[in-house]
C-alpha cells in the first residue's frame, strides 16, 4: 500500500512544494526559495498596516496537541498578515481527550472548509500521518506545516535559523557552527542539521554531555565534542538549545548548576569563539542553566532578532504552500 | 505587425522624464514598480528635479492570480522609504497591458497611507486593457497579438532594451 504513494509526501508530482513536514529530502532550491521570499516578507511587519492580502479568505486551524505559546503565536501572526482567518483548536483538552482519534479530527476540520493546518504534536510523524491522509483523500489543496513533532523536526525553526545565519553571515560557506545542549532531545538541532548541511556549511560541531548525544548515524557529517570551550572555539554560529528540566529527573543530568558550569554560555566561553560570532536560541531560555545573562542579553546575541525573522519565515511557508 | 526597429527605450526613459517635468507637482515621490518599472524609475530619479530616494514595489503579495499561479518566483522586497500621506505620486511600469498590476500596485501602496494623487507613467501601452486604468505619461503605443510579450531588458552594457517573446 505504501508503495503507492509518493517517496517525499511534502513535494507533488510537480516538484513543487505541498507540506512543509521536515527539512529532511527538501531540494536545496526550495530551501533557498523560502528564505528569499521570508526576505521580502520581512518589510511588511514594519508597515503601518501589517498584512498583505494572499491568503485572504483562506482558513488557517492551529492544531497544538502539545502546548507552545510562543509557536502557536507566531504562526497564528503570520497567518494573519497573510490576511487568512486563523482558529486556535486546543486540542490537548478537546476531543481527543473524548476519544477521538486524530484522523476524525481532521476529517471533522476538513468538512469545515480548513485550508490549511498547522500541526504540533508530541509523537514525531503525526503531521506525516495527516499529510498521508489528505493525499489519500485526493485533497491536495489542503497543506499541512509540521510545528514540532516529537523528537523528530521543526522545520520552520530551522529554516528560521538558516535565514538569521544568512542575514548576519551572508554565505553558509567557510563557516563553522556549534550546536550546544540537549541535541538527543532536540527537535531543533535535527532540523538545523539538515538545513545546514542542505546549505553547505563548512562544519557543523555538536557540543554536550554524553548523555545528551545521539547516537552515531543520526550525526553523520558532523563533530561531536563534549568541550564546550573545545567545541566553541573560532565558530561563527553558536546555536544554544534549551535544556529541558524534565531531562534532570530522568538522570541524565546531576544538577543544573553542574550543568552551567560545564555547559553554560558565558562571556568568558563566547571569547573564545569568533570575535564576530552571533548567538542563538530557540528559546524560551533558561538564564543561569544553558545561558548567561550577559550572553542574552549582549551584543552577541540575536535571539529576538529570531523571532522577528520566525514571522516572515512562517509567512513565507504558509504563502508558497497555499499557491501550490 | 513586427516591430522592427524596436524603440530605443534610453531615449523613451528621456522622452518620458520629459513628458513629466512639465506637468511635475512640488513634492512629488516615484514608486517603481518590479523589475523594469524600478529600472526606468531610477533614471527618471536622475533625470528630473526631484529628491533621489525612490520607492520600489513590489506586487507579488497583492497580485489577483495568486489563487491560479501561486507566490511569483523571486520575489523582492518593497521598499518606500518616505512617507506618502498627501504626497502626489508617480507610478512607474514599464509596460501597461490589462492594468492588473497596476491595480495591485495601487492596493499595496494605500497600505502605506493616503497620497494626495497617484498616476501612472509607462514606456509603453499596449492596449489589452482589463481594469479601468489609464497611463498619463506614456511614450510609446503599440498593439500586440495577445501571444505576444514586450520585455525590457538591460543588457550587459546595462542599457535598457526591448525584446519581444512569443508564447504558444
Amino acid at each position: 500500500m505504501r508503495n503507492s504513494l509518493p517517496p517525499n509526501p511534502q513535494i507533488d508530482a510537480n516538484g513543487a512544494l505541498t507540506h512543509l513536514l521536515s527539512i529532511d529530502g527538501l531540494p536545496r532550491e526550495i530551501v533557498l526559495n523560502i528564505l528569499d521570499t521570508a526576505s521580502s516578507f520581512l518589510e511588511v511587519s514594519d508597515r503601518d498596516v501589517k498584512k498583505v492580502p494572499l491568503l485572504r479568505g483562506k482558513s488557517v486551524f492551529n492544531l497544538f496537541f502539545e502546548n507552545s505559546t510562543r509557536t502557536r503565536t507566531t504562526f497564528e501572526i503570520a497567518a494573519k498578515r497573510l490576511s487568512a482567518d486563523v482558529i486556535n483548536l486546543d486540542v490537548a483538552r478537546s476531543s481527543t481527550s473524548k476519544g477521538e482519534t486524530l484522523l476524525d479530527t481532521i476529517d471533522n476540520l476538513v468538512s469545515m472548509h480548513a485550508d490549511m493546518f498547522v500541526v504540533r504534536h508530541v509523537s514525531s510523524g503525526a503531521p506525516y500521518l495527516i499529510a498521508d491522509h489528505l493525499n489519500r483523500l485526493g485533497r491536495s489543496d489542503i497543506h499541512v506545516i509540521n510545528a514540532g513533532d516529537g523528537r523528530h523536526a521543526h522545520p520552520t525553526q530551522g529554516l528560521l535559523d538558516m535565514f538569521t545565519i544568512r542575514h548576519y553571515k551572508k554565505d553558509f560557506s567557510g563557516l563553522r557552527i556549534a550546536i550546544v545542549g540537549d541535541i538527543l532531545h532536540s527537535r531543533v538541532a535535527r532540523s538545523d542539521i539538515r538545513a545546514l548541511s542542505a546549505l553547505g556549511a563548512t562544519e557543523i560541531r555538536l557540543i554536550g554531555p554524553k548523555t545528551l548525544l545521539p547516537a552515531e548515524m543520526d550525526i553523520a557529517g558532523t563533530r561531536v565534542f563534549n568541550s564546550l570551550r573545545e567545541g566553541i572555539r573560532d565558530c561563527d554560529v553558536v546555536i544554544m538549545l534549551r535544556l529541558q528540566s524534565e531531562r534532570m529527573n530522568g538522570a541524565l543530568l546531576p544538577s543544573a548548576r553542574e550543568y552551567f558550569n560545564c555547559y553554560g554560555l558565558t562571556p568568558e566561553v563566547l571569547a573564545l569563539a569568533s570575535p564576530d560570532a552571533i548567538v542563538m536560541h530557540p528559546g524560551p531560555m533558561n538564564r543561569g542553566v544553558e545561558i548567561d545573562s550577559e550572553v542574552a542579553d549582549g551584543p552577541q546575541a540575536v535571539i529576538l532578532n529570531q523571532v522577528t525573522f520566525g514571522i516572515a519565515i512562517r509567512m513565507a511557508v504558509m504563502s508558497l504552500l497555499a499557491g501550490n | 505587425m513586427p516591430i522592427d526597429p524596436f524603440p530605443d527605450a534610453e531615449a523613451q526613459c528621456t522622452e518620458l522624464a520629459g513628458l513629466i517635468r512639465s506637468r511635475l507637482k512640488p513634492g512629488t515621490l516615484l514608486v517603481g514598480i518590479h523589475s523594469g518599472g524600478a529600472w526606468i524609475a531610477r533614471r527618471l530619479a536622475e533625470l528630473l528635479p526631484l529628491p533621489g530616494e525612490i520607492g520600489l514595489i513590489d506586487v507579488s503579495f497583492y497580485r489577483d492570480d495568486y489563487g491560479e499561479k501561486g507566490l511569483h518566483p523571486h520575489v523582492k522586497p518593497t521598499s518606500i522609504p518616505f512617507d506618502i500621506e498627501n504626497r502626489p505620486l508617480i507610478l512607474v511600469d514599464d509596460v501597461l497591458y490589462t492594468g492588473r498590476t497596476t491595480r495591485a500596485a495601487i492596493n499595496e501602496l494605500f497600505d502605506y497611507g493616503r497620497p494626495a494623487s497617484v498616476s501612472l507613467a509607462v514606456l509603453a501601452d499596449r492596449g489589452g486593457r482589463e481594469l479601468p486604468v489609464y497611463a498619463e505619461f506614456c511614450v510609446w503605443r503599440v498593439e500586440l497579438d495577445p501571444r505576444e510579450e514586450l520585455i525590457l531588458e538591460p543588457g550587459a552594457d546595462e542599457k535598457l532594451r526591448w525584446r519581444l517573446e512569443k508564447h504558444a
